[in-house]
């Protein structure tokens, strides 16, 4: 099947103010008879759920953390792009909309990426109006900073907090609505299952993980706002919580999941110390403002950072992308590190990092200006490998970070599920097969604050409000299926735990579909995903009870779908014979390593549909058309 | 490194709990406390028993969902660092160590070293915003904030809600949590509007929620992760008799 976006025609800057036109409205005096249910509270849930709280609809949110401030949208460090163009340096909403697409390797839809770009410098009022404390300089006047894959400095920021801040900004907005009473709050809870009524949705089950009771909610809107997939390889930047669970099981019920394939390794992470390691900690691509990156030009040089002379020093970003350097984009910036260390260069434990050096930055600015800026980043880095980077470099190498990939959307963020829409890294839409730093947090806010509240009421509006009850079938089949995989985790009893199966997990897939990916290693990782699955459903250990706090069951859940999920990212891979973005094929290489896109077969999104378990996903594909940019190579040289 | 642990094991909140106590081997100085509490826990898994529920997520010192009392101190021995960065370099060879959940009359065990802590949320919902809606406000560069202000403000924002201010607190007091909040707010011209109104209702609301009141043990700021100062205290306590004041 083809699909389609549902783009408005017309000029692309014309098209999101013709479609709010054109979208139907619900009555000031209605909203309040709908119920809309939000999963997850990271910034595009808390904005969603606050600002469709503010409009007068019913929201009922719900968390897997105690509080709805914890979730991981908290830990953005760098900043969050917009095209305001307050240096006066060449930005505009064009530009950052070009930047993104080329940024993403021509594989994101324009229309979206454009709406994206325009309500960017929106964004930035609103939260500056909560009261987000962004950087200012001495006039008082806001101030920017740069990032990679842009010429321009269009990033804000709040010291290394920016997602923090901007999270705390929503959560303040959210609050407000609790305390108004449109919002009720469901922290602790987690979603087991959409529930799909008449072939919409219109509720979820979920499972209480102080008492462990099951129950579910019906609504006349459900929005997923449930973040990425990393911790599909066990080790990344993503909290211990995060998980694929509501996305894949809304796959499961009927959405189609976009372009799995499209994750993004960071460049600029802490190496791995050993094998108890439990998460990688990100140190934020501001940092390759001020930082050089280099490795020493022998092999296996073992000599401590300082002894080894200036002419000995490969600063390879500056020597192969010299008009970016070191703010190459993300994946580019992260298979060079791969490649210099594959080659023997690397530095540190199993020679598997690079250095990140602010040497000379410090010599320039004095080691005050480089504290003011990124002073909880160079504390956090010492708290971790017990080294000062004041006075010696960091050693950074590439982890799991973002998921591109996600639920298929429409333009109107609804998924192939009417009612069902999906916002923030939870679906597929603005960042192609890469995503340019400081644009997640615009893209959550974007979604959650600037255009839910628009589509989501032109949904309602052709809906009845309250149509569905929990006592309706599909509720009571919806419980009663998780009650019983619930029963089945807990009767394996088996010898290995779930974390153990997790790191297996993990080490296939960052092995063979990691930074480098060919069809002998997707097809191993084809053939052993299946294989521990299978282990895992006799052999998983899961101690206690169903009616209690349990988080081994909480986690034995999450890792039983990223066993299935792992095997559709490979699968899609597979199918995805080309290199773009985050998604490097070592078959399709130019001749000096960069990515080779094939725009004849693979222009396209990829959006799988699940058939049932044990039989093969069908894949729909909806056609990416370029109008307003020109197909090309994607060059930072 | 081995170590003696006592851990507090409650089955419930009307479970009366109690220390436990693990030998621990094979520890490695790189390991965070909470991978070493992984190793723990795995060890007990394979022994066909509970493994130790606590609460952590992002595990970078951010999230603020890490809650342990180590020794007696709120997050451990390190100086503004949350559990989940601290390290076990920070520990000797044959230490014992003693691992509690927050006490607090406002933050009850739900199990082991996991507390609830919503109180926390129930103080912001009384008044940490600023009360705008989405949509039709100004340009961001059109309301000028000094860098001095800024600055304070983000000194102060960067609370991370985790309670270990509540749990060092003699009095149970959550003053230093809510003080971060109403003075992040007040530095700012967007948050200046309702700050007395928001002293008052945030003030009542901790008070409200079995929190006890402030009397200068400056035991918070010791434990803070992010070493939120305690002179936002001050602040606060200016920022409520000004609310007093005929005309607020």
């Amino acid at each position: 099947m083809i699909l389609d976006g549902k783009c408005p025609s017309g000029p692309l800057a014309e098209k999101w103010s013709k479609h709010c036109q054109e979208m139907k409205l619900v009555n000031p005096a209605n909203k309040r008879k709908y119920r809309v249910i939000v999963v997850g509270t990271g910034l595009a849930g808390a904005s969603a759920a606050a600002t469709l709280g503010e409009l007068g609809y019913n929201v009922e949110a719900f968390c897997y953390q105690d509080s709805a401030r914890r979730a991981h949208s908290i830990a953005a460090q760098g900043g969050i792009n917009a095209a305001k163009n307050y240096p006066n340096d060449g930005d505009s909403i064009f530009r950052l909309f070009h930047d993104t697409i080329k940024g993403g390797d021509f594989r994101s839809r324009e229309a979206n990426v454009y709406r994206l770009a325009m309500v960017s410098n929106h964004i930035i009022d609103q939260c500056a109006a909560q009261g987000v404390p962004f950087a200012r300089d001495y006039a008082g006047y806001l101030d920017n900073r740069s990032f990679g894959g842009a010429q321009v400095s269009r990033t804000f920021y709040a010291r290394g907090q920016t997602g923090q801040q901007l999270l705390l900004g929503a959560y303040s907005a959210l609050s407000r609505q609790v305390a108004a009473g449109s919002v009720r709050l469901h922290p602790r809870t987690e979603m087991l299952d959409l529930v799909v009524v008449n072939n919409e949705a219109k509720g979820i089950t979920v499972r209480d993980m102080v008492t462990g009771k099951i129950s579910c909610y019906a609504a006349d809107a459900v929005c997923l706002c449930t973040g990425g997939y990393t911790n599909v390889f066990y080790l990344s930047t993503n909290a211990m919580g995060s998980n694929v669970t509501a996305t894949y099981r809304a796959y499961k019920k009927g959405a189609y999941f976009a372009n799995p394939c499209y994750t993004q390794i960071h460049p600029t992470c802490i190496p791995v110390t050993g094998d108890h390691q439990s998460k990688l900690t990100l140190m934020s691509e501001s940092l390759r403002n001020d930082g050089r990156v280099w490795v020493p030009k022998i092999r296996g040089d073992r000599r401590p950072s300082h002894d080894i002379p200036e002419e000995e020093r490969d600063y390879y970003l500056e020597r192969k992308y010299p008009s970016f350097g070191n703010l190459a984009p993300r994946d580019i910036s992260s298979r060079a590190a791969k490649e210099v260390c594959d080659e023997g260069h690397g530095v540190g434990t199993g020679g598997r990092g690079v250095y990140l050096d602010f040497g000379d930055a410090i010599r320039r600015l004095g080691e005050d200006k480089i504290r003011e800026r990124y002073g909880n980043l160079f504390d956090m880095y010492e708290k971790i490998t017990d080294e000062n980077a004041y006075q010696q470099p960091m050693r950074i190498y590439p982890a799991p970070h973002y998921s591109m990939g996600g639920l298929w959307v429409d333009y109107n963020l609804q998924s192939s599920i009417p009612g069902l829409f999906v916002l923030g890294e939870a679906n597929f839409s603005d960042h192609g097969a890469n995503r340019l730093g400081a644009s997640a947090l615009m893209q959550g806010l974007a979604d959650g604050y600037f255009i839910i509240p628009y589509t989501i009421g032109s949904y309602l509006a052709q809906t009845k409000p309250g149509a569905v009850s929990t006592g309706n079938p599909e509720f009571i089949a919806s419980v009663e299926g998780c009650e019983a995989s619930i029963r089945r985790l807990l009767s394996i009893n088996g010898r290995k735990t779930v974390n153990e199966f997790h790191r297996e997990l993990g080490h296939i897939m960052w092995e063979h579909v990691g930074m480098a990916r060919s069809s002998d290693s997707l097809a191993e990782a084809l053939r052993r995903i299946p294989e521990l699955r299978t282990e895992f459903w006799e052999n998983v250990k899961i101690p206690g009870g169903e009616a209690d706090l349990n988080q081994e069951l909480e986690k034995a859940g999450r890792v039983a779908d990223f066993l299935e999920f792992g095997e559709l990212l490979a699968k899609d891979a597979l199918l995805r014979n080309e290199s773009c973005g985050g998604h490097f094929r070592v078959e399709h290489q130019m001749p000096d390593g960069e990515a080779r896109r094939d725009d004849e077969k693979f222009c396209h999104v990829g959006a799988w549909e699940f058939k049932g378990s044990g039989r093969e996903p069908e894949l729909h594909k909806e056609q990416l058309v370029f109008e307003n940019v020109h197909l090309a190579v994607r060059s930072y040289k | 490194m081995d170590l003696t642990l006592y851990v507090w094991r409650q089955k419930g909140p009307d479970d009366q709990g109690r220390l436990e106590e693990y030998q621990v081997k094979a520890i490695t100085p790189d390991m965070s406390f909470l991978e070493m509490l992984d190793v723990v826990n795995e060890g007990l898994i394979r022994a066909g028993k509970e493994p130790i529920a606590f609460d952590h997520d992002c595990r970078e010192g951010i999230c603020g969902t890490c809650s342990q009392v180590i020794n007696g101190m709120p997050h451990g021995p390190r100086e503004k660092t949350a559990v989940c960065q601290l390290h076990m370099r920070s520990f000797r060879d044959g230490d014992t160590i003693y691992i509690e959940p927050w006490r607090a009359r406002a933050f009850p065990v739900i199990k082991d070293l996991i507390v609830d802590r919503s109180a926390l949320d129930r103080i912001m919902q009384s008044g940490g915003y600023v009360s705008v809606h989405t949509g039709g406000v100004p340009d961001a560069n059109a309301v000028l904030i000094s860098k001095a202000d800024a600055d304070t403000a983000m000194d102060a924002a960067e609370c991370i809600g985790c309670g270990a201010c509540v749990a060092a607190c003699p009095n149970g007091s959550a003053m230093l949590f809510t003080a971060a909040k109403v003075a992040h707010l007040a530095a700012l011209p967007q948050g200046r509007t309702e700050a007395a109104r928001r002293v008052c209702l945030m003030t009542e609301a901790m008070l409200k929620q079995g929190f006890g009141s402030c009397s200068n043990h400056y035991e918070c700021q010791a434990v803070c992760p992010k070493g939120i100062s305690a002179t936002f205290i001050a602040k606060l306590n200016r920022e409520f008799i000004k609310a007093q004041m005929p005309g607020q």
